[in-house]
């Protein structure tokens, strides 16, 4: 009864994690071979919440809780993944996957590639990211970019529950491993309507939120919140900036920066991880080898500094904040 | 003093080093079955000689040599079943033959070419692994797809006793002991991991008894005894079978050659040691165990390797006459649907290969 009322209520405002939630629910009904595995992921509904509901509807053989060692979690979840299943691992946080890493990049990655397609990954490591929750060491850590050097991989990270919601599908019905990077500072920012329709999204676009005309502002992931802020307090002093959600970082959509750069001329990457290789340092690259001509201004980068997020007395003066964005942005428009 | 817990760790050995048995054999063991091994285990180090020597004559890359293991080797590949799944270190030719890899594919694998890794009838096994013991935790992540699934299916896996300290061995066997896993565990003891022995490697008096850590069935046998390697993958197997969980058996046996032919163990390993090693190896016993029997004699013998070099033969030619992959293999098979970005290096890698002829 009560599940009829749900399937025919107007689809319900959701937050970022319950997005998460509802696209891990939606594949697990349509693709029996989705299972879910991970730390505390099972009856506890995960740290965050995000797999909350899954053990009691699809049972503990689908919403697996493992022993607490994550190289557990990694090796598993290749070895489900390369005989057939579509596991969808938890980190349970970021700075807890670097165990992971062995795997991720001697194994997952070069399955399909080693035995010339006869084997493959399809799998998903969920990773919730970055700073700024007051969490304790090592929960905060912003390590995308260990990931987009790696070939084999889609690395994504949604800032919205809708894409949250359209991407995640879309990694689960990827044929290869996807890393995806949620941006945990904004779990709950906000709810937007997000229809339960299976639908999913690409794991190859990125997504202009705001047009402008002076500048582009590059972000991803929780910087987007900044971003946009920015961008407000930037047009109220006359500047138009358009808004880039990367989204998906690997592989680039390196398209869309271009033509928004070819239209303002100038460009402003902000990201949470360290400066020095971090990716914007890919971004700044690409413009630097295909779009020098459109460009009227040095590309700045606003990122975390290059050191280790401190603990959260002090982690809002390591992360880009909105001033520091329109620092750099009225810089690059004095520019012409 | 009130003990919590007890254990003991079984020793199976049937045929001594002199070829006589120590130990009555398995119920219902008909020694004619061990013929066809006894021949498999020849080809093996017919191989193997032949693999070592194209090597010398700069013909293969670097080449694992599995002299020495080949009662191990055979009878584990041996006690499976098509439908298992076999995680192989790097070593293991003699069980991935007994499953259907070609001697090509590993020729075309130490030879530098991905193909070697595309079995072309076990095509559900794992290729090659490097990264050490991490193969033991991919079959513990395979025996939990086939017991969800619930498919009547076990995974095995080989590591050394050098990998027996790695970190994915231990997760491997917790994680079967945790989800009660159609696993089988094979730690294969020969004394040596590169140029450090066994002794540096643990403490533990056992490596079998590191599975008891885990709630795992623990064996060490005799891995130069072909009789105690097969029950002991008879016991493992069926008790995957019937879901009574993991198996640790640790195959004591001795590593003949260098750890590659990369590597000169006369640097750091003495005669003494590999001579006695060769008054223990497992094609002597075995032999003198089938010729009391009648089973096997000198011109059989003769005649057999006659023809495994024939076999092998054929299997170098069709290595040394394979051609190398065009350019285009390395973006080929890295995604299912590859990114515009990738392709673009692809055209570019073949147009380079174009103009350069």
């Amino acid at each position: 009864m009560a599940e009829k009322t749900a399937a025919n209520a107007a689809p319900a405002a959701i937050t970022l994690i319950e997005a998460i939630t509802q696209a891990l629910a939606y594949e697990m009904r349509n693709d029996k071979s989705v299972v879910v595995l991970g730390e505390d992921v099972g009856v506890n509904g995960g740290v965050f919440r995000a797999t909350a509901g899954l053990s009691a509807t699809f049972g503990p053989e689908r919403v697996l809780d493992t022993p607490l060692d994550e190289t557990t979690i990694a090796g598993l979840t290749v070895g489900m993944a390369s005989q057939g299943m579509k596991p969808v691992a938890e980190a349970q946080f970021d700075g807890f996957m670097y165990p992971m890493v062995d795997f991720i990049v001697c194994h997952a990655a070069r399955m399909r590639y080693r035995t010339r397609g006869r084997l493959s990954c399809p799998m998903v490591l969920r990773v919730p990211w970055g700073g700024g929750i007051r969490a304790p060491e090592h929960h905060s850590e912003a390590n995308e970019s260990i990931f987009t050097n790696v070939p084999g991989l889609r690395v994504v990270m949604p800032s919205s529950p809708a894409r949250a919601y359209g991407m995640l599908l879309a990694a689960i019905r990827e044929p290869d491993p996807v890393i995806f990077f949620e941006p945990k500072r904004i779990y709950r920012q906000y709810k937007e309507v997000v229809a339960d329709d299976g639908e999913a999204l690409p794991l190859d676009v990125c997504y202009v939120l705001r047009d402008g005309t002076d500048l582009t502002l590059v972000t991803w992931g929780a910087q987007v919140k900044e971003t946009l802020e920015a961008a407000d307090a930037l047009a109220k002093e006359g500047i138009s900036a358009e808004v880039i959600d990367v989204a998906t970082l690997k592989p680039l959509d390196f398209a869309t920066i271009a033509e928004s750069v070819s239209k303002t001329g100038r460009c402003v990457i902000v990201h949470e991880a360290a400066k020095t290789a971090g990716f914007g340092a890919e971004i700044a690259a690409r413009l630097a080898e295909e779009s020098m001509y459109d460009l009227v201004a040095p590309v700045e980068r606003v990122t975390g500094y290059d050191t280790h997020i401190p603990l959260f007395r002090l982690e809002m003066k390591f992360l880009p904040s909105v001033d520091k964005i329109v620092a750099a942005a009225k810089r690059a428009v004095a520019h012409s | 003093m009130t003990i919590a817990a007890h254990f003991d760790i079984e020793y199976l050995q049937y045929l001594g080093p002199d070829g006589k048995l120590v130990a009555d054999l398995p119920k219902g063991f008909d020694p004619k079955s061990l013929l066809p091994l006894f021949k498999q285990m020849l080809f093996v180090r017919v191989f193997d000689t032949k693999s070592i020597a194209l090597q010398r004559t700069g013909k293969l890359g670097t080449y694992a040599a599995c002299l020495g293991h080949e009662a191990t080797h055979v009878g584990i590949g041996s006690s499976m079943r098509p439908e298992d799944v076999f995680a192989p270190s790097y070593r293991e030719y003699g069980a991935q033959f007994m499953r259907g890899v070609q001697p090509r594919e590993v020729l075309m694998y130490w030879g530098g070419d991905e193909r070697g890794n595309d079995f072309q009838i076990p095509r559900n096994d794992y290729p090659w692994c490097v990264p050490i013991s991490t193969q033991c935790l991919m079959a513990a992540g395979a025996a939990l797809a086939f017991k969800l699934r619930k498919e009547p299916r076990i995974a095995v896996a080989c590591c050394g006793d050098g990998g027996s300290s790695k970190t994915d061995f231990y997760a491997a066997v917790n994680s079967a002991g945790a989800y009660k896993l159609p696993l089988v565990l094979c730690v294969i003891n020969n004394g040596w991991a590169i140029s450090v022995p066994r002794s540096a490697q643990t403490g533990a008096e056992t490596l079998a008894q590191k599975g008891i850590a885990g709630g795992l069935h623990c064996l060490q046998v005799d891995g130069n005894d072909l009789i105690a390697v097969l029950e002991a993958m008879r016991r493992a197997g069926e008790r995957a079978r019937n879901g009574e969980g993991g198996s640790v058996i640790e195959f004591m046996t001795y590593r003949l050659h260098d750890h590659t032919t990369a590597d000169d163990a006369r640097r750091y390993r003495g005669e003494d040691e590999v001579k006695a090693g060769w008054t223990r190896e497992p094609m002597l016993r075995l032999r003198t165990f089938l010729t009391a029997k009648k089973l096997w004699d000198e011109a059989q013998e003769k005649a057999w390797l006659e023809e495994c070099g024939k076999l092998v033969d054929v299997e170098i030619n069709a290595y040394l006459e394979s051609k190398v992959q065009p350019v285009e293999a390395m973006f080929d098979y890295l995604y299912a649907d590859p990114p515009p970005d990738l392709l673009a290096q692809r055209a570019a890698a073949i147009a380079l290969e174009k103009r350069n002829g």
